[in-house]
């Protein structure tokens, strides 16, 4: 494409005065895009990420082995080398491949999560910090009770209930997570509520029900993705977590927790076994992190739509 | 006040350029004048610049702003050229500002009276009673009737003209040359206002005060001021006396001074302002 | 008796503090009425009680002779709409005009949203040419026109406006003046107007009422305004304040 071209078709986005509906959308993710992509360290996040997601569409063949069947008998514990980049664990199975398939059950762990609390804590939050009075008190009260135990302790009490394996990990996860969401929904809605424009709303005769969800819910949304963004780190942590105490993911499922937790009897001799997941963990915990860091300078819309 | 030192602040092409992602913005675009010991109005609307002319004089730009000129000099002394601290020491010591709202531009957990004496002994070296006993007086100067109680209330406890009548009294304290009062009314109530503006016009005349007062409240200013710079688009388009302001020649002064209703004078519509964009270049 | 909108007796309780101490008034189909006063004199909440945004404690309020109770219905927002003070604030930050105008319709289920938006932004004076703005990349006084475009889009008879101008530049003041009589003359609408600014006030309506602290201090007609005849010293002393300064030494 010429740079003329390309010059045109930016000042179609940027256009103060936007033909058409899809213009203006478009125009204003533009524009997003711009803040977002000046953050070079977000852009990193944003790589790993995306690589993150390549690495699980293509896990069957990125994978050099099978993760789940080992070699028992020559491949037990080897050190990394060029056959097994990250070396092999003490079932004789290729780490390389077990941290790939795993980046599949990391994702799946992390969509659902965002996926079921966020969707909870929006509403929520915005339906107490609308409605006020008895309805705020109540269903405050009730996030407040979650929010008074650590994460990860109550995490555990509900998988233990609900029994051990990787869907009531998630589930687990997702009921400890929505609190803190319900509350930034409702801080936000909180300094909204009473603004002229929501005002106008009402006299415009709209229904509670169609201010909350039309009018307040995407005023919340874009502090709520960064909030999630950036918890995204945690929940893997969490699940991870659980995994090593045994209450997620079950062997022999590659998950990254299971994997450290497994390799924690040789993490001094055999240390890459424990190793690897864990560098896999912290690399997109970081991946995560940073997108969040980018996305509340692209999206926040306190600093200035200006 | 000798005749020689008339001239307090001079002004010669005067620039603030905001860089930002689409370009420069040229927000004042070489602004001429100078003051002596008089009131100097700065008139013009939203985005004519005039509120950064009187930021730049008090080194108050952002950062990022690229402040220039050929000359800006406060009493001889080159402003542009100065270092940092002989600039903040001009600050307050003998320059003076006054913002809008004094809400923001209060300290919200020190008592009034604190802060005044505080000003007060960064710049001048007094004892605590002293500097008590003359916050007390200033506080009085402003037409505030109980001083020693407003002195130790917090500024959240006074109403708007309370509140600004303590600005005034903070920013008089040090006893400055010369004071830029930026919109110093507009947040007020309109008899209130009046209260206001008499407290600083006797102050600044009786003080031989240099006082710019930045308004976008042409007749206000008129009534107030004793000459009138009319700034349209980051440029002086007109210097005029106050009492000749209805001789005014350039289309946008007259623009301004027409399209507001006035009590008596029937027009229905009323003018409105053509802007030419011959104005802005 | 046309009265459009008739307050009687309102009271207006926030918390403890009485903002509105049993005001009344009366407004003719087709005039133009003004409320002066200083801030906290309870004319912007005389306004968002009409509204049913604000504590009605007790009075009653008619419009087009129906009594309103405590909940405002659809119908009462076909009848009455409200222009808000701050430009900045009264629109959605993350809506286009277009998307702002299209709500009202939505609510009260018009079929012809394209015609009607397209009429009310020409009526305004903005063109179709903004239809797909938000409001961040609008002025002061286009963000004004938006927020009287939609008001009208309901085709109201009464529109309440409060401090429509106040947060403009004295020239774009002027043109949202002439675009607000040229809309009430053209659909005969009744205005009930707050300002702090006499001025305003007499060059826009026919009667006003002076209030101060919750109560009303007098009524006047905007000629026995303008030539002095009043009766209060209240008004008096706002009326010397909006004649700019005079330097008494």
């Amino acid at each position: 494409m010429s740079t003329e071209a390309i010059q045109s078709r930016r000042d179609w986005l940027l256009s103060e005065r936007p033909a058409s509906r899809m213009q203006a959308r478009l125009g204003r993710a533009y524009v997003a895009w711009r803040r977002f992509s000046a953050n070079r360290l977000a852009f990193v996040g944003l790589l790993i990420i995306l690589a993150l997601l390549v690495v699980a569409a293509f896990a069957d063949v990125l994978a050099p082995y099978s993760p789940t069947i080992g070699d028992l008998k020559n491949a037990r514990l080897l050190a990394p080398s060029a056959a097994h980049w990250f070396g092999t664990d003490d079932l004789g199975r290729d780490i390389y491949s077990r941290i790939i398939y795993g980046s599949r059950w990391t994702l799946y762990v992390v969509i659902l999560v965002a996926i079921i609390a966020a969707p909870v804590g929006l509403l929520v939050g915005t339906v107490a910090g609308y409605a006020g009075g008895w309805t705020d008190a109540i269903l405050m009260r009730i996030t407040d009770i979650f929010l008074a135990f650590p994460k990860l302790v109550l995490a555990l009490a509900f998988v233990a209930a609900l029994g051990p394996g990787i869907e009531n990990a998630v589930l687990a996860i997702a009921i400890t997570s929505w609190p803190p969401y319900a509350r930034i929904a409702r801080a936000e809605t909180l300094t909204v509520r009473n603004s002229d424009y929501i005002k106008a709303v009402q006299l415009m005769g709209a229904s509670p029900f169609r201010i909350v969800l039309r009018h307040i819910m995407p005023l919340c949304i874009s502090s709520l993705i960064i909030r999630v963004t950036l918890d995204m780190a945690g929940i893997i942590l969490t699940a991870a977590g659980l995994g090593f105490l045994g209450l997620g993911a079950q062997p022999p499922l590659p998950e990254w927790g299971t994997m450290i937790a497994s390799g924690r009897r040789f993490i001094l001799d055999q240390w890459w076994v424990a190793g690897a997941p864990g560098f896999a963990i912290l690399i997109v915990s970081l991946g995560f992190n940073l997108l969040g860091d980018g996305l509340r300078d692209a999206l926040d819309p306190r600093s200035g739509d200006q | 006040m000798s005749g020689k030192t008339s001239t307090l602040l001079e002004v010669e092409d005067l620039r603030v350029n905001f860089p930002t992602r689409i370009g420069q913005v040229q927000a004042v675009r070489g602004v001429s004048f100078s003051l002596g010991r008089e009131r100097l109005g700065i008139v013009g609307e939203s985005g004519s610049g005039k509120s950064q002319t009187g930021r730049a004089i008090m080194g108050l730009t952002p950062p990022q702003a690229q402040v220039t000129a050929r000359t800006l000099a406060f009493d001889g002394i080159d402003l542009l050229a100065a270092p940092a601290r002989e600039r903040r020491a001009l600050r307050g010591k003998r320059i003076a500002m006054i913002l809008q709202d004094p809400k923001y531009s209060l300290d919200p957990v020190m008592s009034i009276g604190r802060q005044i004496v505080e000003t007060l002994r960064t710049h001048e070296k007094v004892g605590k009673a002293e500097a008590r006993d003359r916050a007390l007086a200033m506080l009085e100067a402003v037409q505030i009737r109980d001083p020693s109680r407003v002195f130790d209330l917090h500024p959240h406890e006074v109403s708007g003209g309370m509140g600004q009548r303590a600005m005034i009294a903070m920013m008089l304290i040090a006893g400055p040359e010369m004071m830029i009062a930026d919109e110093p009314t507009s947040a007020l109530d309109v008899t209130v206002q009046l209260d206001v503006l008499g407290i600083l016009d006797r102050l600044v005349s009786e003080r031989g005060m240099g006082l710019i007062f930045i308004s976008h409240d042409l007749r206000l200013v008129s009534s107030f001021c004793d000459r009138v710079i009319v700034m349209y688009a980051g440029k002086v388009v007109e210097q005029l006396k106050a009492s000749e302001l209805r001789d005014a020649q350039h289309p946008y002064t007259r623009g301004l001074l027409n399209c507001m209703p006035r009590i008596g004078f029937e027009r229905h519509p009323l003018p409105v302002l053509d802007r030419k964009p011959e104005w802005a270049v | 008796m046309n009265a459009a909108l008739s307050v009687d007796g309102l009271e207006v309780i926030f918390d403890r503090f009485r903002a509105l101490k049993g005001v009344s008034l009366e407004v003719r189909s087709g005039e133009s009425y003004g409320l002066v006063g200083e801030s906290g004199s309870g004319k912007s909440t005389l306004l968002r009680a009409i509204a049913g945004l604000a504590p009605v404690a007790s009075g009653s309020i008619t419009v087009n002779g129906k009594n309103l109770g405590k909940g405002r219905d659809k119908a009462f927002y076909r009848e009455v709409q409200m222009v808000f003070q701050d430009p900045y604030g009264s629109l959605h930050p993350r809506q286009t005009v277009d998307r702002l105008l299209q709500e009202p319709l939505a609510i009260h289920g018009f079929a012809d949203g394209e015609k009607r938006i397209e009429r009310a932004l020409d009526e305004v004076g903005l063109g179709t040419g903004f239809r797909f703005r938000y409001a961040h990349q609008l002025s002061g006084g286009q963000r004004q026109r938006v927020a009287i475009a939609r008001a009208l889009i309901l085709e109201p008879s009464i529109l309440l406006l409060d401090e429509p101008t106040s947060a403009l530049d004295a020239s774009v003041q002027a043109e949202v003046l002439n675009l607000l009589e040229e809309v009430r003359r053209r659909r005969k609408l009744t205005f009930l107007m707050v300002s702090h600014d006499l001025a305003i006030i007499t060059h826009m309506c026919e009667r006003l009422m002076v209030m101060q602290s919750g109560e009303a201090v007098e009524n006047l007609t905007a000629s026995q305004l303008v030539g002095h005849r009043v009766t209060k010293d209240y008004t008096r002393n706002l009326l010397r304040a909006s004649e700019g300064f005079v330097r008494t030494a």
